[in-house]
């Protein structure tokens, strides 16, 4: 009887196997990874020195798949030095960020079920700047930099979560961003403290890399970005159906079997992670983390079996192409944070004025 | 008992010390029994789902699960516009491990699930775009695919209309009668209770309780002390079935409509 009030014959059982099974869903994440492939092979190719779309894809196969050097190679030692020595370590140094960024971002929002989130909001940003600016005060190696950005970023959302949790209210998702401001605005301070500590040699150095930018990009810069975000990145992606699963609240994610807070605080460990290694290397950038997960799900919906990679992609080549814009259009050299900062804020603001009424605000 | 599937013995709940929300609860469920926890608002109700469940820690007592849970909150909202797929897909959280994705044959089980409930069609669309009894059956199709022994369900009918209330009470029978399911639900009417509950408790304040069969404890006088309301149980028979129901009598407007006649 109960079906006959539900069910509805005339139609028709869907096939079983969700989109991202099938060969549709590998579709567009296939498509976006083809088109960072090329933007990389693009950006190669902008900036003061000219240098041939094909040119830059020769030069780069070689360095791929290093051979015996042809005796009369078809491009110049200038160009090789332009590749492997100035542009091939910040496109590499900008897709990463923008792939950690991306995917940091969208597990953040799933896990904290708030779509107004991001690694700056948090304070992960702030906590791993703080223990950046803080090494580099005590003029740390580089690998010390990026050990006490981590520490901070850890720091910074265990504030988070501990003053949701004293205010009784950790799984609520305004909670925790107002704490994330809070902590945020704590940490802000505490550079600001140690910028006024700094000495003359040491002010300028932080104050730009607290500006986010890829200047000065080199191969230990990219193996130091790219062993967390490509490791920390590969845990997150096995892991990544169970972001839907904690986005249904802890109550509801264990009673369905799943050890939440051990997740929780793996996933949080991953993101502060790969945000601390890029802070690390290239500055606190904002607004990659937050605008590009609204975009991925636009794109293939809130499934983060299909939005992690989609997330990673649009990430590296929204970061590529603000780079190149940096680097091509204005020449000022505008650090990347500034960019992402005043191109983010208007898609913000948009998401804003488009979510209204479409669930944006379900606790 | 061998067949207790959930037991609870002088247990206890305090938000902040000496502030009891309950006190010296004790009951036992068996399986594929329904048992119905009834009370006013602010009880302790939901408190003790959740101390049961293991998301709170008991202050007293303890509790032993004999068997896999699923929960069914209140108000199911999802923060993102999952499909039902997606939905009924998280039921198979147990089965599938931690660093792997649901497999075709996890699909498989859910969209069987679905079709189990007559609402297979529903499985492409936004889980926020069905109606309340809809989305309940939903979820009762996830915790079927989830291999769940034990049903918790918080409030099933409420915000929920005449027809859609019939369906969810009906399924609650069927999950219990014909899968076995031990279910466990909390509600604000008495008569859901009486019609589809073995056993109930009723939860008084502080360490007051009222517990056994549904028959014998949704007596007049205990709803009365449970409430401060009147209600009248009323027998009847339709289509040669003998039925029991609770009507609230309602002070005013009863006195109210004899004048007005």
């Amino acid at each position: 009887m109960t079906e006959a009030i539900i069910a509805d014959p005339a139609r028709s059982r869907p096939k079983a196997g969700s989109p991202w099974t099938t060969a549709y869903g590998w579709a567009i994440p296939l498509l976006l990874g083809v088109c960072v492939l090329l933007a990389m092979l693009v950006s190669l190719c902008i900036g003061a020195y000219p240098m041939s779309f094909a040119q830059a894809a020769r030069i780069v196969l070689h360095l791929a798949w290093p051979g015996p050097l042809p005796e009369n190679p078809p491009w110049t030692v200038r160009e090789l030095v332009v590749v492997q020595v100035v542009r091939l370590p910040r496109v590499l140094l900008a897709t990463l960020a923008g792939l950690g960024l991306g995917i940091s971002g969208t597990a953040l929002q799933g896990m904290m079920r708030n779509p107004l989130v991001g690694p700056d909001i948090v304070g992960v940003s702030s906590g791993a700047a703080f223990g950046g600016v803080l090494a580099m005060l005590f003029d740390f190696s580089p690998a010390g930099v990026i050990a006490l950005a981590f520490c901070g970023g850890m720091l910074a959302i265990f504030c988070t979560f501990t003053l949701a949790r004293l205010a009784h209210a950790s799984s609520s998702s305004m909670i925790l961003v107002l704490s994330g401001i809070f902590i945020s605005g704590l940490f802000v301070a505490l550079i600001d403290l140690v910028k006024r500590l700094a000495n003359d040699a040491q002010f300028p150095t932080m104050a730009f890399w607290l500006l986010g930018s890829f200047v000065g990009a080199d191969p230990r810069k990219v193996a130091m970005i790219a062993i967390p975000t490509l490791g920390g990145g590969a845990v997150l992606m096995m892991m990544r159906w169970r972001l839907n699963l904690l986005s249904l609240g802890d109550l509801d994610a264990q009673s369905l079997g799943m050890n939440a807070g051990f997740v929780r605080w793996t996933i949080l460990a991953l993101v502060s992670l790969i945000v601390a290694s890029q802070v690390a290397v290239s500055g606190v950038i904002g607004w990659i983390g937050l605008v590009v997960p609204h975009c991925a799900r636009m794109l293939v919906g809130p499934d983060h079996r299909r939005l992690l990679p989609v997330s990673g992609l649009l990430g590296a080549l929204l970061m590529l192409a603000l780079d190149d814009i940096t680097r091509a259009l204005i020449r000022a050299e505008i650090p990347s944070g500034v960019m992402t900062a005043l191109i983010g804020t208007p898609v913000v603001c948009f998401l804003f004025w488009k979510a209204q009424g479409k669930g944006w605000g379900r606790e | 008992m061998s067949n207790t599937v959930i037991e609870f013995n002088n247990l206890g709940h305090a938000y902040r010390p000496g502030e009891w929300v309950f006190q010296n609860y004790s009951a036992a469920i068996q399986q594929g029994s329904i048992f119905a926890l009834l009370g006013p608002n602010g009880c302790g109700k939901t408190t003790l789902l959740k101390v049961l469940l293991g998301a709170l820690k008991p202050s007293t007592g303890s509790v032993v699960m004999d068997g896999r849970s699923a929960f069914v909150p209140q108000l199911f909202q999802v923060t993102f516009d999952y499909s039902v797929l997606d939905m009924v897909l998280m039921g198979r959280a147990r089965q599938v491990g931690l660093f792997s994705q649901p497999s075709v044959e996890d699909e498989e089980a859910a969209m069987a699930s679905l079709d189990r409930f007559g609402i297979a069609h529903f499985a492409r669309h936004p889980f926020h775009e069905l109606s309340g009894g809809e989305r309940q059956l939903v979820i009762f199709a996830r915790a079927l695919v989830s291999d769940a022994e034990i049903l918790i369900l918080d409030e099933p009918t409420s915000a929920l209309d005449l027809k859609n209330q019939i369906v969810v009470l009906d399924w609650i029978t069927r999950l219990s009668h014909q899968d076995g399911l031990t279910i466990l639900f909390t509600t604000h009417h008495p008569h859901h209770a009486l019609a589809v509950a073995d056993n109930a408790l009723l939860m008084l304040g502080g360490s007051n309780l009222v517990s056994g069969k549904a028959g014998d404890v949704l007596s007049e006088e205990n709803l009365r002390a449970l409430y401060g309301v009147d209600l009248k149980l009323l027998a009847f028979e339709h289509k040669g079935h003998s039925h029991e129901t609770l009507v609230p009598v309602l002070p005013y407007a009863s006195r109210a409509r004899q004048q007005a006649r």
